[in-house]
């Protein structure tokens, strides 16, 4: 696939994992916020080829993951009502509420559908004038011109039997909410490669200003992911911090303005919780009052959904980043993505689930071609121990 | 949806919101991954208690009768569309019970054919499959010589559903089976993977796409005949079909208690295939296929049983795929494109299409 | 962010009021809407995401982060060869032996590249009934 295989290339892949071993001369740690490069760097194993002293901190970039409690409960009370047609990506479907989850309840009856665009559920609203169709827009500013544009469809169609649940979270936002927290550990960012070709990298100036940091937007593929690591890498080095494009083949520093138009025509910022983080201020995005009658939450009289979160867990703090999955008393125990207790578990780019996938912490460790290895064949137990005390010393 | 199944006590989990226990069939228990097993293990294999045998699963179950080794397996159909790229419901239900019980180096005998048909399906459409299943076992060498036929009214089947069993007869000492492999084996695909599994997918209502492939289905008798002639001490055989090269890959190292360890670089993915993978999140690993075979065979014996598959049509593009170590038993490890080393998984349940 | 996948834009026409087209993925065609790149004709690639084009790959870019990392990977390759004692080596081991190649035993043997091989794209193989 052109634009996709060559930045898988082997040979340069270790190229550039050479160079960012003889650039860092000190102990550095990064994070990433953003689903698709979390679930690269671990299924390519990309952290674990960088020198010892480089970590990478997976950030709250699953929009599945922080979406917050209350919106899946809104969601499951919604899709259990039988006038209605629920429709959503489909990584909600498996994410836990307070009781249950879409998928349970689509096996109990409810009709779930998974769709693959926004205008789809649009086409299936179109296609059952009689019944209600509800659309779960969730996402961050990279989904949210496509979701946008549901809406606005929607009025120019003159659809009544439309409406969207919505849940959006900015990126810039949770950066800030990091960078400003007392235990902060982050001294760089990799920027979101398709939420920047949407929204452009100028928001992202002035908190690399502010807080000193360097912040390189990057792609998704394996090579994307080692040259913006390099780039973070040299301006730590140098003592630099400003912002750079590693994506320059779909990203421009204004962003899509046709897209971000559409965005701000339906959409206005709000305060919006992210679960397993709490309240960030301007967060999110909600639906304009000229969209109201597209809102699924006052058409379905849902706002006074109670939910219930256990206080002991620790999918906030792996959201966060302080915690690993191999910090969880239930990772590969009680908690497995065929069970899962929490979003991060669910979502196939959530981190536990990343690391579940890639065997992380489960079991004898592989042999890895980095210098640092297990012994073979040695049992489950102790290969559990040696990589969760080796997280932690990180 | 008056029904409210019990909410498990938060306080016994360390995380939010824990789920109830599941206590009923969910779609993803039929995929071929870890709901499909734990479905056996944990329901159908208790049940069925000491009226069935222990041991590990194989394709199919291999019989002392009378001084004869006979094979005998039997599998259901329910794929939809009834009719997609490359094949049908009916070459389908033909080709997996031969393939089962060729993967057991058993050649097919004879074949039993049952319907269960939904009211209002027309004539042609069944004529139509019929006739394929007829094609299918004519180019299997093997007859159909009995069946049933049921109907149900409306909504009860969806269409058409169909079960097909046969018996075979296991010649020769072979005698390849899950637990057999051993570490210093080779592990040998016999071509490209992911065809069947996108193939269906592209024509599946909701997610359809063009793509210029079709699906694998096809018999792999003569494969089989070609792999036991050049190893007739082949240790595995086995076609991966729901569930992917992954997870048959998994349930070989679970039963043989070994680690398996691949190249990315050797697995055939066609083009296509991958870039609908890309598309929609998926694995091609974890893909369904039809018509293709994996082999573990003694090491020595690897470069000899490569030849005689490319030798026949339906193994034109056979390789080495990777080999059986001690190492890591029960889990199966990839060497990325990349350079690293990671676990392949089994598929959890029901592949949902990845979106963010 | 996530899933945003690069193809190549195969035609252009108007539906509802919004710019659709058809893109092709490596072989996948499927349908996207391209009102967010109306500068977009057929031939150009853009990125895709749930649905809707969100930026247009611009090749001479593409190009020359291309042509920057594999040159980076010459030049590591010259300053590896100078590099004197009391410096770090990296930590991955070069190219070893294709695997097939070492379990079968032929050393001539080149293991497939993951692109599709001949053929492979195509009908299954066999003759069809």
């Amino acid at each position: 696939m052109k634009y996709l295989d060559e930045y898988r290339d082997g040979a340069i892949a270790r190229k550039l994992v050479a160079e960012i071993h003889r650039v860092a001369t000190r102990p550095w740690t990064m994070m990433e916020v953003c689903g698709g490069q979390t679930h690269t760097i671990v299924k390519q194993g990309i952290d674990e080829m960088l020198p010892d002293g480089i970590r990478m901190i997976h950030g709250p970039g699953c929009p599945v993951c922080v979406t917050p409690l209350e919106q899946v409960d809104k969601a499951l009370a919604i899709a259990a009502d039988p006038r209605v047609i629920f429709t959503s990506y489909g990584d909600m479907l498996r994410v836990p509420g307070s009781t249950t989850d879409l998928l349970s309840l689509k096996a109990r009856g409810a009709d779930v559908r998974i769709v693959y665009s926004p205008l789809d559920a649009l086409r299936i609203a179109a296609a059952h004038p009689d019944r209600e169709v509800v659309f779960f827009a969730i996402g961050f500013e990279t989904t949210a011109p496509a979701n946008a544009m549901a809406a606005w469809q929607a009025r120019e169609l003159g659809l009544d039997n439309f409406s969207m649940l919505v849940s959006h979270v900015l990126v810039p936002p949770a950066m800030e909410a990091i960078l400003s927290s007392p235990s902060n550990q982050v001294q760089s960012f990799l920027a979101a490669g398709h939420v920047c070709a949407v929204m452009g990298w100028t928001e992202y100036e002035p908190i690399a200003a502010k807080y000193h940091v360097p912040i390189v937007v990057t792609g998704f593929e394996p090579l994307d992911l080692l040259e913006g690591i390099l780039m973070a890498v040299r301006q730590l080095e140098e003592g630099r911090a400003v912002v750079e494009n590693q994506y320059a083949r779909a990203v421009r520093r204004e962003g899509n303005r046709l897209a971000q138009e559409t965005v701000f025509r339906v959409f206005e910022i709000g305060d919006r919780t992210w679960r397993g983080i709490g309240e960030i201020p301007s967060s999110g995005y909600r639906l304009k009052p000229e969209f109201a009658r597209f809102d699924a939450e006052q058409r379905f009289l849902v706002a006074d959904i109670s939910t219930r979160e256990h206080p002991a867990c620790i999918a906030g703090e792996i959201l966060r980043g302080t915690k690993t999955p191999l910090d969880c008393t239930a990772y590969g125990v009680l908690c497995s993505p065929q069970r899962p207790l929490g979003a991060p578990m669910v979502s196939s780019e959530g981190t536990c689930a990343a690391f579940h996938a890639a065997g992380r912490g489960l079991g004898p460790a592989v042999r890895p071609l980095t210098v640092i290895g297990v012994p073979p064949g040695t049992s489950a137990d102790a290969g559990l121990q040696r990589a969760a005390s080796e997280a932690i010393a990180r | 949806m008056s029904e409210r199944s019990a909410a498990v006590d938060p306080l016994a989990a360390s995380c939010p919101a824990p789920l109830e226990e599941i206590d009923r069939v969910l779609l993803g228990h039929g995929s071929g991954g870890q709901l499909s097993a734990a479905l056996l293990r944990d329901v159908i294999g208790p049940a069925l208690g000491d009226a069935a045998p222990g041991g590990p699963l194989n394709d199919a179950a291999v019989l002392d009768v009378g001084g004869q080794r006979l094979a005998f397996t039997t599998d259901s159909f329910v794929v939809s569309p009834l009719v997609f790229p490359g094949g049908d419901i009916g070459e389908l239900a033909v080709n997996g019970t031969v393939n089962d019980l060729a993967m057991m180096g058993a050649e097919p005998v004879a074949l039993s054919l049952a319907y269960v048909i939904e009211e209002g399906l027309p004539f042609d459409e069944l004529r139509a499959i019929t006739e394929s299943v007829a094609r299918a076992a004519r180019r299997a060498g093997v007859r159909v010589v009995t069946g049933d036929t049921k109907v149900v009214g409306r909504g009860a089947a969806d269409r058409l559903f169909v079960n097909t069993a046969g018996i075979g007869l296991v010649a020769g000492g072979a005698a390849p089976a899950a637990d057999q492999a051993r570490p210093g084996d080779a592990v040998i695909l016999s071509g490209p993977i992911g065809l069947h599994g996108v193939a269906i997918m592209s024509v599946r209502e909701g997610l359809e796409f063009e793509v210029e492939i079709e699906s694998d289905t096809q018999p792999l008798a003569g494969l089989v005949a070609a792999v036991v002639a050049a190893a007739p001490d082949v240790h595995v055989l086995r076609d991966p079909t729901r569930g992917g090269v992954a997870s048959a890959l998994n349930e070989i190292a679970s039963a043989s208690a070994v680690g398996i360890e691949i190249e990315e670089s050797a697995i055939l993915v066609p083009g296509p295939v991958r870039a609908a993978c890309e598309m929609l999140g998926l694995d091609p690993l974890h893909v369904a296929n039809e018509g293709k075979c994996i082999a573990i065979v003694p090491g020595e014996r690897a470069a000899a049983v490569v030849d005689a598959m490319r030798a026949v049509p339906e193994g034109e593009e056979a390789a080495v795929v990777g080999r059986v170590v001690a190492d890591h038993p029960g889990m199966v490890a990839i060497r990325t494109l990349v350079g690293s080393m990671r676990i392949v998984d089994m598929l959890v349940g029901e592949q949902l299409p990845r979106i963010c | 962010m996530c899933l945003g996948i690069p193809g190549k834009v195969v035609d252009v026409r108007d539906e509802d009021g919004l710019r659709m087209g058809r893109v092709d993925f490596g072989g996948v065609r499927k349908e996207a809407c391209l009102s967010y790149v109306p500068e977009v004709v057929p031939g150009d690639y853009v990125i895709v995401h749930v649905g809707f084009a969100i930026s247009h790959v611009d090749e001479e870019e593409a190009l020359r982060t291309l042509e920057l990392l594999s040159q980076m990977g010459d030049l590591v390759q010259q300053e590896l060869a100078t590099m004197g004692p009391g410096m770090t080596a990296p930590a991955v081991v070069d190219d070893p032996m294709p695997l097939g190649a070492a379990v079968a035993g032929r050393v001539d043997e080149a293991v497939p590249r993951h692109q599709a091989a001949p053929g492979a794209s195509a009908l299954r193989p066999g003759a069809r009934a």
